[in-house]
């Protein structure tokens, strides 16, 4: 019973949150319900945290679930939302004020953000294949007109290329998800819950193992074009960069890494179904190249969002090579990564956002000697870059070094090393743009980099949200362990 | 109704909906497109009414006059709706490859596609399954109409393709996804529809058309 609650929390508060602002309009205190909305996704998950480390619970008539990766991937949506909502509230400001959005498109933003958690957290939670289908294509949905929200000509060619690649990635999901369907009924399962996760596992030993082929193929690469991975990237970095910056804070620091949780997921089903070779050669391939497009693109890039943007891309790479490895330590690893990272990329896409907002540009040259000129926004980048590229103390140091040795105890040690290779050239690119916008002399008429309230306060707490997770991570890691170990990961 | 009348209807509407499918490859104009697709959908929806007709389901009937109301009415109608608004060179489709090579690119997706759908019909090859590949078919020509046609609209067409094709291989294997999945697809496609739409609209405020090749500003 209190599982159920626990479940329904975060799927039905923001859209109470979406509820009232379609009926109320815009009110600066719709944009606060919007935080409150994601700090109950945030409670919920931890709580859930506690109670579900060892087993799974249904609800919902088995169409909902609570298991250790559901709670870990609501306690990393409710952070970073938190996060990021709490900066929607200046952002939005700021855009009335400058007259860049009117009352209409204020409304428009505090009612689709929500909405777009909603998703996110229905697409964490259901149990079945179809429904989370329904819930990742309703979170390109929420966020079409949220990436288009500035109406400049850039941002409607970003939005068109996202929802048009996006669905069709998604859709080819759809197929994949039809053709299990097809399968798992073969295999004895009844119509009704033949979707099920759970039924699924329970019949993957008798699923048709070429049906069952075509069907994770097409799975990997629907998910995976959400998740950002080649083939499908292409629409990440435009709309990443063109959406509002709490809106790329959550679409790089959650919404990749949600569609990512769905492929471990299938991975389950597929290992038990097809052994272990076909996911993991699917993982490596498309990992790896998406490690090497988006590190070429990081080499040469010109443009501050779109290198968080490719950096997102980069990690996404990692983790799937990461997760080609079925070992306990670097599932584990992985989620870590998923955690730090999410939050790393809400202070830095935050951060990008007011550096956008005082030059009006978004390009690495016309930043100069932030360091200097905002100490907060200097301790934010350095800090955030820093936890991106592994740094110690923060998380992402521990999560990458979980994911080194786990995939070296799983014999994947020629990955691992091409892996390690590429993300020291993406290390070296990101330190030096960085660098430059960081350090450097003031160039002349810069504008001032004034911070006001309601963005410093998350970005602080942010920082300290880094810091914490890197130190004392404890509590979490044992929910990260017991999700790997439900995720069949051995030791 | 016999197994056999069944599985000739099955058939035949398979086969109509190939041949639907090839038309929208043929033509050009974008109003004869979404006439073919109206079609499309008209003969999709038939799938489910035969079968819930040959088995005595008028569950499965309802579903397929939804799938009728939906994918030959609504669709199709948004699509025209946002016809009335382009003029002149706007109407048509500008194909990146010629109709010939296009309906010879075709004719190797269906081989492929029966290729591929080789697994599923070895399953179950006495039912309406083997009629499988002509929904992968479909998908197939659907994601050739995406890549190579450069009009919103026309990319908009080929996704719609491609869903029919998707909606026409769950209907011949497995009579169709369970409610609660049809129902949430099928409106992730119609708010995705009407998006796309919206920014459609959009593209003519600031572009003065909706040739896709002008959206060129973000690259590498």
């Amino acid at each position: 019973m209190i599982t159920a609650v626990l479940v329904a929390v975060p799927l039905l508060v923001p859209l109470v949150s979406a509820g009232g602002a379609l009926v109320g309009g815009w009110r600066p205190r719709a944009a606060w319900a919007n935080v409150a909305a994601a700090v109950s996704i945030l409670a919920a998950g931890i709580i859930l945290g506690v109670r579900v480390t060892a087993r799974t619970e249904f609800t919902a008539g088995h169409l909902l679930r609570a298991d250790p990766l559901s709670a870990t991937m609501l306690i990393v949506i409710g952070a970073v939302a938190t996060l990021a909502t709490w900066a929607g509230v200046d952002y939005l400001e700021a855009e009335l004020a400058d007259g860049k959005t009117t009352s209409e498109g204020a409304r428009q933003y505090v009612i689709l953000v929500p909405l777009f958690l909603s998703a996110m957290v229905l697409a964490v939670e259901a149990n079945n294949l179809g429904l989370v289908w329904t819930a990742v294509e309703a979170t390109t949905i929420a966020t079409a007109f949220l990436v288009g929200h500035r109406r400049t000509r850039q941002s409607l060619e970003a939005t068109w290329k996202y929802v048009v690649v996006c669905s069709f990635g998604i859709t080819i999901a759809f197929l994949g998800t039809v053709v299990l369907y097809f399968a798992s009924i073969h295999a004895g399962a009844s119509g009704s819950v033949a979707l099920n996760l759970d039924t699924l596992s329970a019949v993957a030993a008798h699923l048709n193992p070429a049906v069952t082929r075509l069907a994770v193929g097409l799975l990997l690469i629907g998910f995976g074009a959400k998740a950002g991975l080649v083939p499908f990237h292409t629409w990440l970095a435009d709309a990443h960069s063109q959406a509002p910056a709490p809106v790329s804070a959550l679409m790089s620091g959650v919404l990749l890494s949600v569609a990512f949780s769905i492929l471990l997921r299938i991975k389950v089903i597929s290992d038990v179904a097809l052994g272990l070779t076909y996911m993991r050669v699917g993982l490596l391939v498309s990992g790896l190249a998406t490690l090497v497009v988006a590190v070429s693109l990081l080499v040469g890039q010109s443009d501050f969002k779109r290198m968080f943007a490719y950096s997102s891309l980069e990690q996404m790479g990692l983790l799937a090579v990461a997760a080609a490895a079925d070992t306990r330590l670097a599932v584990a690893g992985t989620l870590l990564v998923v955690a730090a990272h999410g939050i790393a990329k809400a202070i830095l896409f935050i951060s990008a956002g007011q550096l956008q907002h005082a030059h009006g540009s978004t390009l690495i040259a016309d930043v100069t000697a932030v360091g200097a000129r905002s100490p907060l926004l200097g301790t934010t980048l350095a800090v955030g870059v820093a936890g991106l590229l592994g740094f110690p103390p923060f998380a992402i140091f521990a999560g990458e070094l979980a994911m080194a040795r786990g995939l070296s105890r799983a014999g994947l040690s020629l990955p691992l090393l091409g892996a390690s290779a590429l993300l020291l050239v993406g290390f070296v690119a990101i330190s030096r743009h960085t660098a430059a916008m960081l350090l450097g002399s003031e160039a002349p008429g810069s504008p001032s980099l004034r911070v006001t309230g309601p963005v410093a306060a998350p970005l602080v707490i942010g920082l300290a949200a880094s810091v914490v997770l890197g130190t004392v991570g404890g509590p979490l890691v044992h929910l990260l362990i017991a999700a790997a170990t439900s995720l069949g990961a051995k030791s | 109704m016999s197994d056999s009348f069944y599985l000739t209807g099955i058939d035949l509407l398979a086969g109509g909906l190939l041949l639907v499918t090839v038309g929208v490859v043929w033509r050009r104009e974008l109003a004869a497109m979404a006439r073919l697709l109206a079609l499309q959908g008209l003969l999709l929806g038939a799938v489910p009414v035969l079968a819930g007709a040959h088995r005595g389901d008028p569950q499965l009937i309802a579903v397929g006059a939804a799938v009728i109301a939906l994918r030959a009415g609504i669709f199709p109608r948004l699509l025209f709706a946002r016809l009335q608004g382009e003029i002149g060179d706007d109407r048509a489709a500008i194909p990146l490859v010629s109709t010939a090579a296009s309906l010879l690119l075709s004719a190797a997706l269906v081989v492929a596609a029966y290729v591929v759908g080789s697994p599923l019909v070895a399953l179950d090859p006495q039912g309406a399954t083997r009629a499988v590949p002509v929904g992968l078919a479909m998908v197939f020509i659907g994601i050739l109409l995406l890549a190579t046609r450069r009009r919103a609209l026309s990319q908009v067409i080929g996704l719609l393709v491609l869903d029919n094709g998707i909606d026409a291989v769950a209907f011949l294997a497995t009579l169709g996804v369970p409610l609660v999945v049809e129902l949430g697809v099928s409106l992730d496609v119609l708010l995705a529809l009407v998006i796309l739409g919206v920014l459609t609209g959009r593209m003519h405020a600031k572009f003065g058309g909706t040739d896709l090749d002008d959206l060129r500003e973000l690259h590498e």
